[in-house]
């Protein structure tokens, strides 16, 4: 059996998949047919093709399980197996929300030591555990930037300042938050241009978002200094926590200066991605933001630990307290770690991303020639200008059984690769991946048209985007069977 | 090259005077090229009142979306709904069936400001340099 | 401790460090100014695996777990049966440890299952077209009632009473975030003319059910888009959202096969008109071919999102619930047809057959005399904290107090997982008071 049946081509009227007891009640009269649906349109297979077609469709999938997965800002390090029991555990997947809270004192002491940890290891004072995704964090993040300017009489704060190397849900949010968005330029160095910065920090600014490392894989040496203008303007200085892996058991961000940091569990805390999610986004903050912070925050009194809601909260962003079970996954990594544990994270992540720097710089054309923390970018411009593009580099890649970087971010680079190992891979995976990118650069002068062409391996090959965006085929329709 | 009566924009709209207070709309072959595969259109409906250098819509391709501006000043007439329909034709005939829109100008003069083929020739040589010097190491 | 995690030995990294050109890790820091980068972390000291399961049972172990406790509580998190095939798929490594699917030739699995998702989710709403799914319920409301801003080009939402009030919290603060502006709307009440949607709950956050088809017609009247709030699980006998002419309809997808997991991750279903697609935030997969002519999946319309269209986004949200969409295409598959329907009229009989029978008690009353399908409020003759300490201590977790908004009363939820026994005993001691 294959996966090239949609479900409704493998659905047969009186198949069934699933087995429910009788009803154990007598019936009640059904209520006016004006409220009920006459037909429901839903696929009919049995246990058996369903679990065969999702396997199927599994082995189709390339996972960190599978193998190397280099995608820069994404952090796709191995996540251990064991935490997916935790989250299995019947007191913490059984669990409902709304229960009462002396029923749930275990789930409440995990996130409130989750919250104690994740403000240690970024250097604040608090933490919210709420936002779902980093993106969400991001968000809320702004949000308390907005309240506290409004809770200070500012109201002509309007502005976001974020680099020229941002990722894109860093203006999405600012517009989510009613923000308007100013640009801070980078030096030649990938740094920030501190003449740019002067010239655009001023009292219409709220707060510059800037990411440590950068999303070019760097440390901006000069950070106090930047923290320290955004202050004396009367701003406030966030980061996108994406890039933290570099700074693991080794920089607090308090101590750089930021007021708020937003983190991805789903990246530096080893929770799997899942093709998209769930992840989980908290965001740790200084004093001065925390009374702004989001129902709920978990609490101890008195050894018992409650749901309490911050004196000027911006309210509720989600409506529960997060993804707790990405949350139990996180956990049990920082208390596997430690301190030491997570210093080796970091050590190892910038080791290998330097490795990679310098076995590949003969071949790719490597715009920042200085140590990178723990991604490297490179530019495919050599490369273009023998017409072959980023893209097909990547596509190539698959045809090698490896996961491509990812490409064309940041949007300052051309042809951008951007290349993050983490710390999980050994030095053979990073050697056969420098071998798979020298050979590639040989078939770029040797034989391109494999690269135009690729992947030829892969379950798929190369797809058109086109015909999808201009024809979209997004879901089948299956015909009206009736209650028989 | 680029058609000699079409007149062009700094955005990579051209124009085309159909008599002295109409003209034809569309994007410049650079603009299609930059865009690649041209997958949607956002356009004003007829009636629309718009303005020289304001945004009036959106070209999308695959991976980028950039605004279209308007290259004088006037009310829509018609929407080309062939290009509507079939957004690949901007691609394939940007100067003849890729046609977006026809317009009634309120400012003729306006034309004016454009630049002709030449100056627009000259303009696409230039960044077609910047674009390969970019390219060297 | 040497770590399963780093996959490096000393001997590698001296191999390493000797081609970087440098002779140790420390240098490669240089970058961060001396002072701070040698921060001190409290953290407790690292155990292995083996300690820390033992910790984490304990801590688990601290909790009422529903599995051991009956349960007649909803109110937006809720108990249904999840079938073993849906923990089989997502538990494969190569669904749960996949990124984003952005290369697509490496990610059909992903692709596919999203598509299955999409069509199960327009299948079951009735609507059009679905997303790969939101965060949870309550922010796919958020972001639909941002949309409908968008299309009507209109700053004010309109959220009716029974909507639950946890949602019109998190749609208040989207709203609020863009300096939009937001109305409580009772179900008689009109609709000004500056309101560019009605939001409604179908059940309702008390249970029972509205008449949908006069909610819509009073938003078209003024222009405005309808946006449902639905429960899935009721789709399996009660009139679509697409039926009765929404235009936006979001839920929950936690109950279509993920366990309540104190709250998260939920799983934000998100369908809308055909007309409205290039609105939509989220992911969005489409199938296509490839060079070969061979049918296969890509993210589509991708110029909506944030990666694209960063400030002129629809939404800011990349990372989703990828996994838990996929497990409630799982579910739905499943299930199917007459599985999802017999799921439904089990809740609905058992509800029912509970509602009687609390109604025939001294001193209890049923608050809302209409259709309820799962959910139903009633009034009880003491604090519903008091009856929920006593259901507590018989192995009951008790419904959600909602005295707040009527006097001691009391939300109660009844779910197939519910047995007559159960119902029974709950009947019982609600007697005693």
């Amino acid at each position: 059996m294959s996966h090239n049946h949609l479900l409704p081509e493998i659905s047969k009227p009186g198949k069934i998949g699933y087995s429910l007891p009788a009803l154990d009640v007598p019936p009640t009269e059904l209520p006016p047919k004006e409220l009920l649906r006459q037909e429901l349109e839903l696929p009919e297979v049995s246990e058996v093709e369903l679990m065969r077609y999702f396997t199927a469709l599994s082995k189709l999938n390339y996972g960190v399980d599978t193998g190397f997965y280099p995608l820069g800002s994404c952090t796709m390090k191995y996540n251990p197996k064991w935490h997916e029991d935790i989250a299995k555990l019947s007191g913490f997947a059984s669990i409902n929300p709304l229960q009462p809270e002396e029923s749930v004192q275990g789930a409440m002491q995990l996130m409130f030591e989750l919250q104690e940890y994740l403000a240690e290891i970024t250097g604040m004072n608090a933490t919210s555990l709420v936002p779902i995704a980093g993106a969400h964090g991001e968000f809320t993040g702004l949000l308390l930037v907005k309240a506290y300017h409004q809770d200070q009489g500012d109201e002509a704060r309007k502005k976001i300042l974020l680099t020229d190397s941002s990722h894109g849900t860093n203006p999405a949010s600012a517009v989510m938050c009613g923000f308007e968005i100013g640009t801070v330029a980078s030096d030649s160095e990938g740094n920030v241009d501190m003449k740019s910065l002067e010239s655009v920090m001023n009292e219409e600014v709220a707060a510059l978002t800037l990411t440590m490392p950068t999303t070019l894989g760097l440390f901006d040496p000069k950070i106090l200094e930047i923290s320290q203008l955004v202050h004396e303007r009367g701003g406030l200085l966030g980061a996108d926590g994406a890039n933290l892996n570099a700074l693991l058991g080794r920089v607090k961000f308090g101590e750089l200066g930021y007021d708020y940091v937003q983190l991805n569990l789903h990246k530096t805390f080893s929770t799997p991605h899942g093709g998209g999610g769930p992840g989980s986004g908290p965001v740790c903050v200084k004093e001065g933001l925390a009374d702004f912070l989001p129902w709920p925050l978990v609490i101890k009194n008195d050894g018992r630990y409650k749901f309490v809601s911050q004196a000027k909260s911006i309210g509720r962003i989600a409506n529960f307290y997060g993804n707790f079970c990405v949350m139990c996954k996180a956990y049990a990594y920082i208390r596997s770690l430690g301190a030491e544990g997570l210093k080796e994270v970091s050590e190892n992540a910038v080791l290998n991303a330097n490795y990679l720097k310098e076995k590949l710089k003969p071949y790719y054309y490597l715009p920042y020639d200085r140590t990178c923390m723990h991604e490297v970018v490179f530019s495919g411009k050599r490369q273009k200008a023998k017409g072959v593009r980023t893209v097909d580099i990547a596509k190539r890649l698959l045809d090698y059984g490896l996961h491509p970087p990812t490409v064309y971010f940041p949007l300052i680079v051309d042809e951008a690769l951007m290349i993050e190992p983490t710390e999980t891979e050994s030095k053979q995976t990073l050697d056969a991946f420098v071998e798979a990118m020298k050979e590639i650069a040989r078939d770029v002068e040797e034989n391109p048209e494999i690269l135009h062409t690729a992947p030829h391996n892969t379950p798929v090959r190369r797809l058109d985007d086109v015909r999808a965006a201009r024809n979209p085929d997004l879901r089948w329709e299956m015909r009206s069977q009736g209650f028989g | 090259m680029n058609p000699q009566e079409y007149k062009y924009t700094p955005e990579h709209e051209w124009i085309c005077p159909e008599s002295k207070d109409k003209g034809k709309v569309g994007l410049a072959d650079y603009a299609q090229s930059q865009l690649g595969d041209i997958v949607f259109l956002y356009l004003p409906a007829p009636g629309t009142q718009v303005k020289q250098g304001k945004k009036m819509g959106e070209v999308e391709s695959v991976k980028a979306v950039s605004d279209i501006f308007a290259p004088v000043s006037g009310q829509v007439l018609e929407v080309n709904q062939t290009v509507i329909d079939e957004p690949g034709l901007v691609n394939k005939d940007p100067y003849g069936a890729g046609w977006l829109l026809r317009l009634e100008l309120s400012k003729p003069p306006e034309l004016d400001a454009l630049m002709d083929s030449d100056e627009y020739d000259k303009l696409i040589a230039q960044l077609s340099e910047e674009e390969s010097e970019q390219t060297e190491d | 401790m040497p770590s399963p995690y780093v996959a490096n030995t000393d001997a590698d990294r001296r191999i390493m460090l000797r081609k970087i050109g440098v002779g140790s890790i420390e240098e490669l820091f240089e970058d961060i100014p001396e002072k701070l980068r040698h921060a001190q972390f409290k953290l407790p000291s690292p155990l292995s695996e083996l300690e820390l399961k033992k910790k984490l049972n304990q801590l688990a172990s601290l909790n009422a777990s529903l599995d051991d406790y009956a349960c007649f509580l909803g109110g937006g998190s809720y108990r249904h049966f999840i079938p073993s095939t849906v923990e089989h798929v997502i538990s494969r490594s190569e669904l749960y440890t996949a990124y984003t699917p952005y290369q697509a030739e490496v990610s059909q699995g992903t692709l596919q299952g999203t598509y299955e998702y999409q069509s199960l989710a327009c299948q079951l709403t009735g609507m059009e077209v679905s997303n790969a799914g939101m965060y949870d319920g309550s922010t796919a409301a958020a972001e639909a009632a941002i949309m409908a801003c968008m299309i009507t080009k209109r700053g004010k939402v309109a959220v009716s009473t029974t909507v639950n009030p946890t949602y019109r919290d998190v749609i208040s603060t989207y709203v609020k975030g863009r300096n939009l502006s937001i109305e409580a709307v009772e179900l008689n009440s009109s609709l000004s003319s500056d309101c560019a949607c009605l939001v409604g709950q179908q059940p309702n956050f008390f249970g029972y059910l509205e008449e949908m088809e006069a909610h819509v017609q009073k938003a078209h009247d003024i222009g405005a888009l309808f946006i449902a709030i639905v429960d899935p699980i009721s789709l399996g006998m009660f009139k679509p959202p697409g039926h009765y002419g929404a235009d936006i309809a979001v839920a929950d997808g936690q109950a279509l096969g993920n366990p309540t997991s104190f709250g998260g991750p939920g799983l934000g279903v998100f369908t809308c008109r055909q007309e409205y697609l290039r609105q939509m935030p989220g992911r969005i997969v489409g199938k296509t071919v490839d060079v070969e002519g061979k049918p296969g999946y890509v993210m589509t319309l991708v110029t909506r999102e944030q990666y694209i269209r960063r400030e002129r986004a629809t939404s800011n949200i990349c990372t989703s619930e990828a996994l838990m969409a996929l497990a409630a295409a799982v579910y739905l598959a499943t299930l199917g047809r007459r599985g999802l329907r017999q799921v439904a009229e089990l809740c609905y009989h058992k509800a029912h057959y509970a509602a009687d029978k609390i109604a025939k008690l001294k001193g209890y009353s049923l608050v809302f005399p209409k259709p309820f399908f799962k959910e139903f409020a009633i009034r009880c003759p003491v604090a519903p904290s008091e009856i929920n300490r006593a259901l507590f201590k018989a192995g009951i977790i008790g419904g959600l107090d909602v005295s707040h908004m009527i006097d001691n009363s009391m939300l109660l939820c009844v779910t197939e997982m519910n047995t007559k026994q159960e119902v029974d005993r709950l009947v019982e001691i609600l007697g005693a008071f």
